[in-house]
């Protein structure tokens, strides 16, 4: 255990972390009763999830066009345990993660036999089912008019009921998510992840357990998603099905595109453009779907590798040395 | 001596002065949370073009006491996330005195934890009963509960001697909440619903589900639901031959509905805020004034006819008007205010809010109509 | 009301709406067999044709089959403009890509929809009338007369089109292999254009069809496209035979859901179907199963 941990510690991602961590832990001492924190809390949980997918996506190469289903699972499940069954909140969390891990893991393996377009197709239907049960099992769930009474999570009499302490909370999680990541993407799972992406076939060929490995990370990305909905669910107290449909599910699957997809810093960029820039837009009010869906295009267009490398890209063109003018350039 | 007691008595006249000044120039501002895009937009766009029409108006004839009024308006796209997020960027950064809104129930509910910790009045535009049942501080609403509009429908229904219905309600949150009241006050009127069915927003044929109710016992079907559903039900209905009476909610209490349902929309009946029938009511009733006028502003404005949903927006703004006008500036002073309101003639009804009402409505502000050659006919 | 009548009723309706699902459908089949892409964006021309149709109907007054004529054309155009400014620029997509591509190109339009003609729903006039015709106990529209009879020229004409016609089959070659066609001499950037423009007539012509039973605003195209994708994946991406027995599958057996199980899980048992194939038989109903290249 140990070992794996010293073993992880490249020097250089462990000081980019704390650096990130620093900073993000310090912000609200800048901002101080801001609405911004509001926002940056939901950049939290938006990073969680967009984590989650990227594992999925990025460093396994599986699409999930339904992951709001999962993030919604936990949401609903958290909330009816410790709303309805007044169950304490941090066993409803637990409760809500082993029973999403577990439904993951019972329905990736048949779904995760499919590639590409089927498997897009096949999650969208998995997304859209759960939410129409969102939906319509209104005794349990309170149906489109949502579940509020939602209690905030607390430990001792200490309660987590102001944007800032649900700020430390919120991201406290996220860290630890982004640590194990990036701790994962530089084991040897991460490296058999990135052969499966690659070619699966040849993965097999040198002894990788595909398919079992694919469901586990499904499975691993459907109970970060759930987390982030616990959480979400007692900072805002309140949840409705409108939150966490095929909408919600694309709009994650940006994130991740244009972060930078298997890059766990990319996630978070991708997740801080994608919330924010809606506040940004507000000047624009009705012409903000065109604009959204305009930026959507130029920039997969223009940036595939998403912002993240275009961003790193960019400071290597900037820092590297000028080519001397009518060398034997090639053209 | 007397040059530092003068001195000091001239600074503290410019001090007092320039604040009065200030004070006299800082328009108040309010704050309003709409859904104008996504699922409910039916809803917020009328209520956010009247309640920017209605400031606007105010502004123009001078402010309240000498205050302009500023609107801001974010949109919740009828997402619980957004709501929130808006809600908190009023209080926190624009800083708003009170906040008129939210378009739908599910932002409502939303919200209400927000501002009753930042202590802020809102007057909600949604419909449903939980709003302010139980009462809270600091939440009122203008829309109906939609308890009065079925009410009304099952009082009509009694006296017809109707004993079996079905149900037809839109799965979202105002076909779920009238779902939730029809079958809560069926039995008390001596109703019981043999078919209990639903349909999607944005469905397109609901065939199978009037097929099975054309094979049940029901005597007469309510449709609970907003443009496009209903119309669509009504034209199945006619093409399946369904010999039913037709009740719809005030969801369709709009031109709108008869347009899109054509010749298939004759005969029926809805329960609707007076603002449809403005023109038939008599003279002596007290909302009369505020409905014609609400229509021709609207119509001047906008060129589109006034509805039911825009006017919960302007009896929003004109009841926060009226606590400004009895000298109310703070949250706190405006929400008082707003509690001893009695006996406004809006446009939703008469508002006459208490300590323990903040609906301030009573089934008065229904009013039955029937659908004939094309136009409404008050149901007596 | 007899049992055998509501059955009769729920069979009717479900063909009806199947039929406009495998017109979506072949839309989709169509840009899939020619470039491998599956165009999110299909549900939106669906809902061009009908939106514009109302606009030149009821604003610009036209009568009714040059305002259908000019839907078409407006819409063939937005595929194609679609095509060039978005698809072809794009040389190493991914898959991922182009599906967020294609996603941002459908929330472009639905976009520009609603701020060209509002939030509002529209409703258009029928064809041919509103009498319902008695058929078996079970009643229909004129209007599903109508649908039927298009969707069934439609087919004809794809089977002449694909299996006749040179630019038909220059576009099943690229298919099969992209760059044995290009050896051959076809231009396959050209049939990639060709590809989208015909989807997106034969999506506006789906959306005008349907207008004047179900009406239309900005945003039906977004529940009309999931639905097809999901007809043309139960047949298996043809052009022809299985992607029609794929959408009238799917609408009847939604109809037959929604009568005799539950109104409000009606789209679940869509889904849930589709999962189901996916899960059993992937390549569809008619295809035999692919073998992959390694």
């Amino acid at each position: 255990m140990l070992n794996k941990l010293l073993g992880f510690i490249v020097k250089r991602e462990l000081l980019k972390f704390l650096i990130f961590a620093a900073i993000l832990l310090l912000i609200p001492f800048f901002f101080e009763g801001g609405y911004l924190l509001n926002i940056l809390l939901f950049v939290g949980i938006h990073t969680m999830l967009a984590i989650g997918l990227n594992l999925l996506l990025g460093f396994a190469g599986q699409i999930s066009l339904g992951h709001a289903a999962f993030f919604g699972l936990g949401a609903y499940l958290s909330g009816i345990l410790t709303a309805t069954y007044s169950i304490n909140p941090w066993l409803a969390m637990f409760m809500a993660a082993v029973v999403v891990g577990i439904m993951a893991f019972v329905i990736g393996f048949p779904i995760l036999k499919l590639k590409g377009h089927y498997l897009a197709m096949a999650t969208l239907g998995l997304g859209i089912i759960i939410y129409i049960a969102f939906n319509e099992a209104v005794d349990l769930t309170g149906g489109p008019s949502g579940l509020s009474g939602i209690p905030n999570l607390s430990l001792g009499h200490f309660i987590f009921d102001s944007d800032l302490k649900n700020y430390y909370l919120i991201w406290t999680f996220t860290l630890v998510t982004m640590l194990l990541s990036i701790n994962l993407a530089h084991s040897r799972i991460g490296r058999a992840l990135r052969a499966i992406h690659d070619s699966e076939v040849a993965a097999r060929v040198m002894g990788v357990n595909a398919r079992l490995l694919k469901v586990q990370i499904f499975s691993l990305s459907a109970v970060i998603s759930a987390i982030a909905g616990s959480l979400y669910a007692h900072t805002m107290t309140f949840i409705s099905p409108a939150s966490f449909g095929f909408n919600f599910s694309v709009e994650l699957l940006t994130m991740v595109v244009i972060g930078g997809l298997g890059s766990i810093y990319g996630s978070f960029l991708g997740a801080a453009l994608l919330t924010l820039l809606p506040e940004m837009l507000r000047a624009f009010q009705d012409y903000d779907i065109v604009i959204y869906g305009l930026l959507l295009i130029l920039m997969t267009m223009f940036m595939p590798g998403g912002l993240v490398r275009c961003f790193s890209a960019f400071v290597v063109a900037a820092i590297s040395p000028k080519k001397p003018e009518g060398g034997k350039g090639s053209a | 001596m007397q040059n530092n007691f003068l001195r000091t008595l001239l600074i503290f006249l410019l001090i007092a002065l320039s604040a009065g000044t200030v004070m006299a120039a800082q328009p108040l501002k309010i704050g309003a949370l709409f859904a104008i895009t996504g699922q409910a937009s039916f809803l917020g766009e009328p209520e956010r073009n009247t309640a920017q029409m209605v400031v606007d108006e105010i502004n123009k004839a001078g402010g309240v006491k000498g205050h302009m009024l500023e609107l801001v308006v974010y949109d919740t796209q009828g997402d619980a996330t957004k709501a929130v997020q808006a809600a908190t960027r009023l209080i926190k950064e624009d800083k708003v005195v009170a906040i008129i809104g939210p378009s739908t129930t599910g932002d409502t509910m939303a919200v209400i934890p927000i501002i009753e910790k930042a202590q802020i009045p809102l007057i909600s535009c949604a419909a449903g009963i939980k709003i302010t049942e139980p009462v809270k501080k600091w939440v009122f609403k203008t829309a109906q509960n939609d308890s009065l509009a079925v009410a009304r429908i099952y009082e009509y229904l009694k006296k017809q001697k109707t004993k079996r219905i079905a149900i037809l309600t839109v799965s979202d949150s105002f076909g779920s909440s009238g779902r939730e009241q029809l079958k809560a006050q069926a039995a008390g009127f001596g109703i019981q619903i043999v078919n209990d069915d639903t349909y999607g927003p944005k469905d397109t044929d609901m065939t199978p589900q009037l097929t099975k109710i054309r094979g049940s016992q029901a005597q007469a079907l309510i449709c609970w639901g907003t443009n496009p559903g209903p119309a669509v039900i009504a034209r199945n209905a006619k093409q399946l031959g369904l010999k039913l009476p037709l009740y719809m909610s005030h969801g369709v209490s709009s031109k709108k509905f008869i347009v899109l349902a054509g010749d298939t929309s004759e005969g029926i009946i809805l329960p609707s805020g007076k603002v449809l029938v403005a023109d038939l009511l008599p003279n002596s009733d007290k909302q009369k004034k505020s409905l014609l006028s609400f229509i021709k502003d609207y119509q001047n404005h906008y060129r589109a006819e006034g509805d039911h949903f825009g006017g919960h927006a302007w009896d929003a703004v004109m009841l926060i008007k009226g606590t400004i006008e009895r000298g109310a500036y703070t949250p706190a002073a405006i929400r008082d205010q707003l509690e001893k309101t009695r006996h406004y003639a809006g446009i939703g009804g008469i508002f006459s809010y208490s300590p323990v009402d903040h609906s301030g409505l009573t089934k008065d502000a229904f009013v039955l109509v029937e659908i004939k050659k094309k136009d409404w006919v008050l149901v007596k | 009301m007899q049992l055998s009548e509501q059955l009769a009723q729920y069979l009717l309706s479900g063909l009806s709406t199947g039929a406009i699902y495998a017109l979506i459908g072949f839309g989709f089949a169509i840009i899939y067999n020619t470039t491998s892409i599956i165009n999110f964006a299909q549900g939106e021309f669906v809902m061009l044709g009908g939106m514009i149709s109302v606009y030149f109907l009821s604003v610009l007054k036209f009568p009714l089959p040059l305002a259908i004529l000019a839907a078409i054309s407006i819409a063939t155009a937005t595929g194609a403009i679609f095509e060039r400014l978005a698809i072809r620029p794009l040389k190493q997509a991914t898959h991922l890509n182009l599906i967020i591509i294609t996603i941002g190109g459908s929330i472009l339009i639905r976009g520009l929809a609603m701020l060209l003609w509002g939030k509002d729903t529209h409703a258009m006039p029928t064809f041919s009338g509103n009498e319902p015709l008695n058929l078996a106990g079970a009643t229909i529209l004129p209007q599903n007369l109508w649908i039927f009879g298009i969707t069934l020229m439609i087919i004809i004409g794809n089977k002449l089109f694909f299996n006749y016609s040179i630019t038909g089959k220059a576009m099943r070659a690229c298919a099969c292999n992209r760059t044995a066609a290009s050896l051959v001499g076809i231009d396959v950037r050209r049939m990639v254009l060709f590809s989208f423009v015909i989807s997106s007539a034969l999506g506006s012509m789906a959306g005008i069809i349907i207008a004047p039973l179900t009406m239309t605003s900005y945003d039906v195209g977004i529940m009309l496209g999931l639905k097809g994708f999901c007809a043309a994946i139960i047949g298996g991406m043809s052009s022809g035979f299985g992607t029609v027995v794929g959408g009238l599958l799917l609408g009847i057996l939604e109809s037959f859901g929604a009568g005799l199980i539950s109104s409000g899980y009606k789209d679940a048992i869509a889904f849930i179907i589709l999962l189901l194939i996916l899960f059993i038989r992937p390549q569809g109903l008619f295809k035999k199963a692919e073998t992959e290249r390694v």
